[in-house]
């Protein structure tokens, strides 16, 4: 069978376990709005983003945010995966070499496209406003989940490399997760003292929030845009080849 | 023709040595038991037999197939089960068996077909659209063996197939694995059991420290061990020397005692028991308990190597 067949077959198989398993539904709606809400009520008046309202300016951060955490459940997945013996024997089976990891990432999308759906409803009902082209919004939502796409690709290499799913949840929680919050998805990095305004102007993430809100709600963009695209890309094709290398050659532990 | 062949495996981790120079032989429609402690290198014998690993020396085929060379083509003759029952708890016992039948290459509908013929032969229809989540451990194996039968594979890898299970459950996997055999498949399986392997296998290798130490049938395994063993209770100690006498036809070695138990080796045959008792009551000799020890994999270890395959397992761990 083709390696796209049987790509399909494992994107299925990950997309069949989210309506039984509550904690995966919870990741992708519960959670986001209650991010959405929260922060716009417990945060909004204390923050200052001057010339524009705080949930305009906060919505695209939470999303990317958001978006940067759905590949956990990947991560872990695989994780369990391996301890189970499950790769062991799709790596024992005729099918293509890429369509463990290809399956992840592709229902990931899928995840993607149910949390963004989630936050955007959410954020209007708290009033979030696009304040852009509708050109412009189609290209932040393709933005969100390409970012989604490189992310996933991230967690899988996380859920190769870690020695049990434990202690991939401990990697995501010292590496990405820092590294989400020290970045512009809450704040102007202007506000943050200098140390960390260094970290959160070279962070990706920064790159990212930064071209989705000049994309969505019409902050100036310089290169931001361009950027983005770039830091996805290069993550994908990053991560995807240690991913799959990794995947070639790893043992059941 | 041999199916399975190997010569000189070799693999390391850093500085442990799993294999050592491994030579296999199994023939095709045949059983061959990898008997082994823990640690013995059985795993990582499977896993360069299934193309999962690859051999830092020597070389394999299975059905014609070089393990590295023909590796992507191997992957569509053999079925693994590996040491944990490797199925998706999140899916039903037939979304299982679908998945795996399509990933093997068959169609939608062929899946399915396959699917329902396997969880009727392995008695899990009943429980086909159950979660696998909720499977007790003797049918997750079952469905673990179904997986690796989907596509009716020549050869089929078993890891240490019964190992945690109940016995009952266990009896019912070896008639499953019976039944395959009857059916032409070649099979290799691993055990830690000198009783599973001697009721399963047509040939026995067994392997300690990455090594094959024995090879035969469990016939003549347990002939090298020195066949069954009685063990005397004696209600007096005085007596030794008759229940020694009163036995002496029987033995095959001279007597032991040790702990106030007495030891004799025998022939394995059948009455044993009750000829040794009528014997030792024509004697006059008091027995507080009698009984009759088939060899063990211990046993056999012991017998071979000098120490026991509890050692040999922790030895295992400490190189680990
Ligand atoms: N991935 C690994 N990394 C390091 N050592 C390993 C690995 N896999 C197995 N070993 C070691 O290799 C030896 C043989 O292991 P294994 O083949 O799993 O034995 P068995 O299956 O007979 O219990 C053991 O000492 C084990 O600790
Ligand atoms: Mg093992």
């Amino acid at each position: 069978m083709s390696a796209v067949g049987d790509a399909l077959l494992m994107a299925q198989r990950n997309l069949r376990r989210i309506p039984r398993n509550p904690d995966l539904l919870v990741g992708v709606t519960f959670q986001p709005v209650m991010f959405v809400v929260l922060f716009t009520y417990v945060f909004g008046g204390a923050i200052k983003t001057p010339g524009f309202d705080y949930i305009d300016f906060f919505l695209p951060g939470i999303v990317i945010q958001m978006i940067s955490f759905t590949g956990y459940a990947t991560a872990l997945g695989i994780s369990d995966d391996l301890r189970k013996g499950l790769i062991d024997r799709f790596r024992s089976l005729p099918m293509s070499r890429s369509a463990v990891l290809a399956g992840r990432t592709l229902s990931d999308v899928g995840m993607n496209v149910i949390a963004l759906a989630t936050m955007l409803i959410c954020g209007f009902v708290v009033g979030f406003g696009f304040n852009s082209t509708p050109g412009k919004i189609a290209a932040g939502v393709g933005l969100v989940l390409l970012f989604g796409y490189a992310m996933s690709w991230v967690y899988c290499f996380v859920g190769l490399i870690a020695s049990s799913p434990e202690s991939a949840s401990a990697m995501i929680t010292v590496v990405i997760f820092p590294l989400s919050f020290v970045s512009s998805a809450y704040v102007p990095t202007d506000s943050m003292p200098k140390v960390l305004r260094a970290i959160a102007n070279a962070n990706p993430i920064t790159t990212i929030v930064d071209a989705l809100r000049s994309l969505w709600v019409g902050t100036p963009a310089g290169t931001d845009i361009a950027f983005a695209v770039l830091w996805c890309v290069g993550i994908i094709a990053v991560f995807s080849v240690l991913a799959t290398a990794k995947y070639r050659s790893t043992v059941a532990r | 023709m041999a199916a399975i062949e190997a010569e000189g495996l070799r693999k390391e981790y850093g500085d442990v040595i799993a294999l050592d120079g491994v030579d296999l032989r199994a023939e095709e429609g045949s059983v061959l038991g990898v008997l082994g402690p823990n640690g013995a290198g059985k795993t990582t014998t499977v896993r360069i037999l299934t193309t999962l690993l690859r051999p830092d020396g020597g070389s394999a085929r299975v059905h014609g197939l070089d393990v590295v060379r023909d590796a992507a083509r191997l992957r569509g003759e053999i079925g693994l089960t590996g040491q944990n029952a490797a199925v998706d708890e999140a899916l039903t016992g037939q979304e299982n068996l679908i998945l795996f039948g399509r990933l093997y290459g068959l169609r939608r509908g062929a899946a399915k077909e396959r699917a329902g013929e396997l969880l009727e032969r392995f008695a899990l229809s009943a429980a086909a659209s159950r979660l696998v989540g909720t499977y007790s451990g003797g049918m997750r194996r079952r469905l673990d063996l179904a997986a690796a039968l989907v596509a009716r594979p020549p050869v089929l890898f078993l890891d240490e197939p019964t190992t945690g299970l109940d016995p009952r459950s266990r009896i019912s996997l070896w008639e499953t694995i019976e039944a395959r055999v009857a059916a032409g498949t070649t099979v290799l399986l691993t055990t830690q059991y000198l009783d599973e392997a001697e009721r399963l296998a047509d040939r026995i290798v067994v392997i300690d420290h990455g090594k094959v130490i024995a090879e035969g049938t469990g016939a003549e395994l347990k002939d090298r061990v020195g066949g069954d063993r009685l063990e005397i209770e004696l209600g007096d100690l005085g007596q030794v020397g008759a229940a020694s006498a009163a036995l002496a036809e029987l033995a095959i070695a001279p007597t032991t005692l040790h702990d106030g138990i007495l030891r004799v080796a025998v022939a394995p045959a059948d009455g044993t028991l009750v000829q040794a008792l009528r014997r030792l009551d024509a004697a006059g000799v008091a027995v507080d308990d009698l009984s009759l020890h088939r060899p063990t994999l211990d046993d056999v270890f012991l017998t071979l190597t000098g120490h026991s395959a509890q050692d040999a397992a922790a030895d295992a761990e400490e190189d680990a």
